[in-house]
């Protein structure tokens, strides 16, 4: 079947569905049946776009790089802006990841969300959409548009429902996030006077100055590492985990973070590959130092949250590190590698981090701490839990049969080819990842019971359950068999490659 | 045969998913007979593999299951290579499995974790399948790690112990610092012939050999070594070779049955397989091999040593695995890869067969360990004690044992090998292998000696509830005992001599092949045996057993003497020569505080600090000023705007 706006459809479903809710309420009282209707409704929603969004999986054609579900109508004409959507090897997979993240955040959030959960799950609806339409928008205005509009739900899930410091952490992020993409819309503009128009493939292909295009990337920059976030711009990213309820935590790191790596190669390497080139030796420098600064760091935070956020930073190394290795690689093959690990490693991340996040969910739930001194043996109490726990550290630390190898595979094979020193660096994260991970395993999980409050704990319960088994049969699918997850990539990525190896200095 | 191969693989795995997954379902008797039966069935068609491959004229196979993933021209795939080399660690791997599965009935008896460890080491024995039926980079790198994560698992098995999960994180940490190397070694491999099959990299070992890297800017390294090195690294962590064998001691923390199968049989012997495998590679680059060849001996030599002064008998143990581990490497630094697999081979009998007897003891003794503790066990536990013997006689290469047979040729493809009249490096590996002889069988014995026989030092209670063990205990102690003694006289000739491992192994045509040379001086098993005596290798080992007779039966108070007297030595020898504090107080300590700098100092203060909140602040700072002008009041706003405009006017009149 071939529905002709899907992505629209996709867009525009959990949007209006969680403006519905939010419009409908919960009447202010989270045990009220009506309450439990919005519930209901808002995992319908989610459950449906993910449904939908199997169609573009199934309708998706590997073998063109061109963009396929292709909308493209006229939105503000004086300016030449359009209503202008479509998807290829790239953007697909992050989309399917968001609407299959999305309704994993609705249950986790069952019934763990006491205070004004209507307007908690309509904000995830509403953010989804948003999601959504960033990756799969191709103008410039509209790409903004998403961009932006993404920071709103997302700060009140922080301000709203966040802990006792999310005040400080919700300006922090907005400033942070806020300031970087302004910039964004200033180089955008200026694409605008150059091609008259805010198409995104207008913008790759008009031939530009050497000195504008590494205006334009450092304005990208800013924006996008940021959101990835890349040393030294990270700092909001542990504070704002910590800080945010379990499902922000989850969309955050699972998705969010991807709209930088995802802006890296959309915009940045396509449209200004000259100056990408020319900045790519600080790129993968920031990226060598994430994998190995972060991973120090990661290794001695207290706090569950912020050590898997400083993972979540370390892991995301790995994706820059595999986008700018292309002009470091002297031979015919190893870019695409490169990119295709670095892609893949999004997608591995979305769901192990998620899945890393939700687990700490699920002891924050039952403990309301997310100290690792505050645990001790919990596999004595929740043996089931112990499980999962553990198969998702493994993947964290990059464990061979679970997602969390195949990226970081690829792009350490990659860098090897470009210099040993970057591939020596980057393959530190075997030992610094699981490092971190584990020891926080061994504290957290094993040992005897440390407390009266562990000897309490009781196991997962069905709706725990079932949302963690989900996430672990993805990791393994993935880490096992990649095959449908990279050809989906392949040819976008080759012609991505060939497009950014020639010169378009004008 | 392909099918074979599949159901060789998949048995032990379904089992372990069934088990791990519903082992309140399955229950205990459905625990341990599923994963029997897996391994079972794994076991006996891999003998009719190596069967069909010695006798049946089966040639080698190399067959692709499934495709894991292809980019960039990059073809990562799932399959399988069988060849003699593989068929004959698939008997080894699935025999020894399936003794400690049936042993583990009886160890694990009383566990309440009882499904979960047939679980463990069903997808243990799948994850060792995997790795060495592997016919690429990508597949061995797999099982590398998931036996990894199984021996995680297992030598924390019982987690409310804090040792034992000290040792296990140890180990994968440890484990890890090799990874990093055999992955950057699997790296360099598709750099240079951008595949990851090993026939394709094997047929460009040439040109490989012929490439050079810069690893340090304008000086070239010869890629071949470069690679070697990496490769070798890794398996100096899986095989406990020196200095990243501090794991494996300490992995004796797990319960017996996976010290037996993982921690001696198999799992650490992945790295020597890896190495024998790889001969091709390895076989062109003489600086790599001399880096095989000297650390193998290092470890072969001064890790038997710290066997002398444990008195944790699976430590002992333990120690003489990772000694003997070190005369395998040395055999494959000397291009003698046969003579490594073979010694690999028959100290899967003896090892596991030592390991699961001292398992028996520690049953018997109700989980006491120390060997000062015991004494005279001979007369409660008679079949422990003969099949313990024999493993000890194995394990000291008595005169028509496997281990005889496997280490005394060992040691003389080593004084024959290339590697004479080569100097320093000829003279540390041989003399390592000769004097650990003696060291072998000086410790070897010092523990039979002081748990068999002697005194009975153990209390009263202990005493009497001493008995033999079940039969599922010491039934895999008979049948492991059957091929310590007589494995190495069956298959010394066919294994060594015969070219039985084919185009497996390959041995550099540059030099002369250093089994080829000991063949045509081979007169038969018996022929061997003969001429034992006339070797310093038997009276080295004979030594060795009558100083442990003298020291530790006769005289014990010598080595008390000696313990007080020489203490700066025994204090090195007891702190395993430091490396255990270079390890944590160096490198964990040293991460722990650097990670605590860059955290405090460089996130918090510098960039959160100065950058981030000190801009905010800044900002907030200027806005304080400049609020001073915003005062509310209108004639201020009304005098700034005639200012304003006068200047403005001002500049119209005179600047335009």
């Amino acid at each position: 079947m071939e529905l002709s706006n899907l992505l629209s459809i996709l867009i525009w479903t959990p949007i209006v569905g969680g403006f519905v809710i939010l419009a409908l309420g919960d009447g202010g009282d989270a045990e009220s049946s009506r309450a439990g209707l919005m519930r209901q409704a808002s995992l319908a929603v989610s459950v449906v776009t993910f449904l939908i969004s199997i169609l573009l999986y199934t309708g998706f054609d590997t073998t063109t790089a061109s963009m396929q579900f292709v909308e493209r109508v006229p939105w503000i004409e004086t300016l030449n802006v359009y209503y202008y959507l479509g998807v290829d090897g790239i953007s697909a997979p992050l989309i399917l990841l968001t609407t299959f993240i999305t309704p994993l955040v609705v249950i986790a959030g069952w019934n763990t969300i006491k205070i004004r959960p209507a307007q908690y799950f309509a904000a995830f609806l509403i953010l989804e959409g948003l999601m959504v339409g960033v990756f799969s928008a191709l103008d410039g205005i509209l790409f903004y548009v998403f961009w932006e509009a993404m920071l709103v739900p997302m700060f009140l899930i922080i301000g709203v429902w966040g802990g006792a410091r999310r005040i400080y952490a919700t300006v922090k992020f907005f400033l942070y996030t806020f300031l970087g993409s302004v910039l964004m819309l200033v180089a955008f503009i200026y694409l605008y006077r150059v091609t008259g128009t805010y198409d995104l493939f207008a913008f790759m292909e008009a031939p530009i100055s050497m000195t504008a295009q590494k205006l334009i990337f450092i304005g990208f920059l800013l924006a996008f590492a940021v959101k990835v976030p890349m040393w030294p711009v990270h700092t909001w990213l542990p504070d704002a985990h910590v800080e945010a309820p379990t499902g922000g935590s989850v969309i955050l790191a699972a998705i969010m973070l991807k709209m930088g790596g995802y802006g890296f190669v959309r915009l940045s390497l396509p449209i200004v590959p000259d100056a990408s080139e020319y900045f790519a030796g600080l790129m993968i420098a920031l990226s060598l130092i994430a994998v190995v600064y972060i991973g120090f760091v990661a290794l001695m935070q207290k706090d569950m949250k912020k050590l898997i956020a400083y993972s979540s930073i370390a892991h995301m190394g790995f994706v820059t590190l595999g986008f700018f290795l292309n002009w470091h690689i002297g031979g015919d093959s190893g870019a695409v590698l490169g990119i295709s690990g670095g892609m893949v490693q999004m997608v591995s991340h979305g769901l192990i981090s998620g899945a890393m996040f939700l687990c700490v969910g699920v002891l924050y739930d039952r403990m309301h701490s997310r100290m690792i001194a505050d645990y001790g043996g919990v596999a004595n109490t929740m043996p089931m839990f112990a499980a999962f726990m553990v198969l998702f550290a493994m993947a964290n630390a990059g464990l061979p049969g679970t997602s969390g190898f195949v990226g970081e595979f690829m792009v350490i094979i990659a860098s090897f080819k470009a210099n040993f020193w970057f591939a020596f660096l980057a393959a530190t994260t075997l030992v610094l990842g699981a490092a971190y991970t584990l020891w926080m395993i061994k504290r957290v999980v094993y040992g005897d019971i440390a407390n009266d409050k562990v000897a309490a704990l009781k196991d997962l319960n069905s709706r725990e359950f079932v949302v963690l088994s989900i996430l672990a049969i993805s990791v393994l699918l993935v880490g096992l068999w990649p095959a449908p997850l990279v050809d989906m990539m392949n040819v976008t990525i080759e012609n991505l490659v060939s497009q950014i190896s020639q010169p378009k200095v004008g | 045969m392909y099918n074979y191969y599949l159901t060789i693989v998949l048995a032990p795995l379904i089992a372990a998913i069934v088990t791990g997954l519903f082992g309140k379902q399955v229950g205990r008797a459905g625990a341990h007979g599923l994963t029997i039966l897996g391994v079972g069935l794994s076991c006996a068609l891999s003998f009719v593999v190596l069967y069909q491959m010695v006798w049946g004229g089966a040639s080698p196979e190399n067959i692709s299951v499934y495709t894991w993933a292809v980019t960039d021209g990059l073809r990562m795939e799932v399959g399988f290579l069988v060849d003699r080399l593989s068929a004959l660690m698939m008997c080894v791997v699935t025999f020894v499995s399936l003794m400690v599965h049936i042993y583990t009935i009886g160890y694990m008896h009383d566990d309440p974790g009882y499904q979960r460890f047939f679980s463990y080491i069903s997808l243990f024995t799948f994850s060792m399948l995997m790795l060495v039926m592997s016919n690429n980079f990508l597949q061995l790198f797999f099982g590398w790690e998931a036996v990894g994560l199984v021996s995680y698992l297992l030598i924390g098995f019982w987690y409310k112990k804090e040792t034992a999960i000290f040792a296990n994180l140890k180990a994968f940490l440890v484990n890890r610092v090799g990874d990093f190397g055999f992955i950057l070694g699997i790296a360099g491999v598709v750099m240079l012939t951008n595949s990851l099959d090993y026939a394709t990299v094997f047929g460009q070992a040439d040109y490989i050999a012929g490439e050079t890297l810069e690893v340090i800017p304008g000086t070239a390294w010869n890629a071949m070594t470069v690679i070697c090195i990496l490769l070798f690294i890794g398996a100096m962590g899986k095989s406990a070779q020196a200095p990243l064998h501090v794991w494996l001691p300490d992995s004796m923390e797990g319960p017996t049955p996976i010290s037996a199968l993982i921690h001696a049989a198999t799992m650490v012997t992945a790295g020597i397989f890896m190495v024998a495998r790889m001969s091709p590679l390895y076989e062109l680059t003489t600086t790599a091999l001399s880096v095989v060849i000297v650390i193998g001996a290092i470890t072969a030599f001064f890790m038997g040593l710290l066997g002398i002064v444990q008195n944790d008998i699976k430590r002992v143990v333990a120690y003489s695995t990772l000694s003997q581990l070190g005369y395998m490497t040395v055999a494959l630094g000397a291009s003698a890869y046969s003579a490594a697999i073979f010694h690999l081979m028959t100290h899967a009998f003896f090892k596991a067969l030592l390991f699961l007897a001292a398992g028996s003891v520690i049953i018997a003794m109700h989980h006491e360990q120390d060997i000062r503790k015991m004494g005279g066990l001979k007369k409660y536990m008679p079949i422990t004690y003969w099949t313990a013997l024999i493993g000890s006689l194995a394990l000291i290469g008595f005169p028509g044992s496997a281990g005889f047979f496997s280490k005394d040729l060992l040691i003389e493809a080593v004084a024959d090998s290339h590697w004479k009249g080569q100097g320093a490096v000829y003279w540390i590996a041989y003399l390592s292998v000769l004097l650990g002889v003696f060291v072998t069988a000086l410790y070897s014995f010092r523990m039979f000696f002081l748990v068999f026989h002697g005194e009975e030092r153990m209390d009263a209670e202990t005493k009497s509830h001493l008995h033999e063990t079940p039969l599922v205990v010491t039934g895999p102690l008979i049948l492991l005992a059957i091929p310590s003694a007589v494995i190495g006289w069956i298959t010394v000739e066919a294994i060594l001599f015969g070219g039985f491992f084919g185009d497996a192994i390959v041995t550099s045509a540059a030099r002369p092949d250093v089994l080829q040379e000991l063949g045509s001086h081979w007169h038969g098993s018996l022929a061997l045996l003969l001429h034992a005596p006339m070797t310093p290798v038997f009276w080295l080992a004979a030594a060795g057993v009558g100083a442990a007779w003298y020291l530790w039966l006769k005289r014990p108070d010598i080595p008390e003497a000696m313990h007080k007297k020489f203490s700066g030595l025994y204090n090195l020898l007891d702190r395993k020569y430091y490396f255990d504090d270079l390890w944590i107080k160096g490198f964990a300590g040293g991460g722990r505080s650097l990670g605590n700098l860059l955290w405090q100092k460089g996130d918090q203060t510098v960039i959160d600090g100065w950058l981030v909140n000190g801009t905010a602040n800044t900002v907030g700072r200027l806005a304080g000023i400049v609020r001073q002008i915003q005062t509310g009041y209108l004639y201020t706003y009304a005098f700034a705007m005639i200012i304003g405009l006068t200047a403005l006017l001002s500049w119209l009149v005179w600047f335009r």
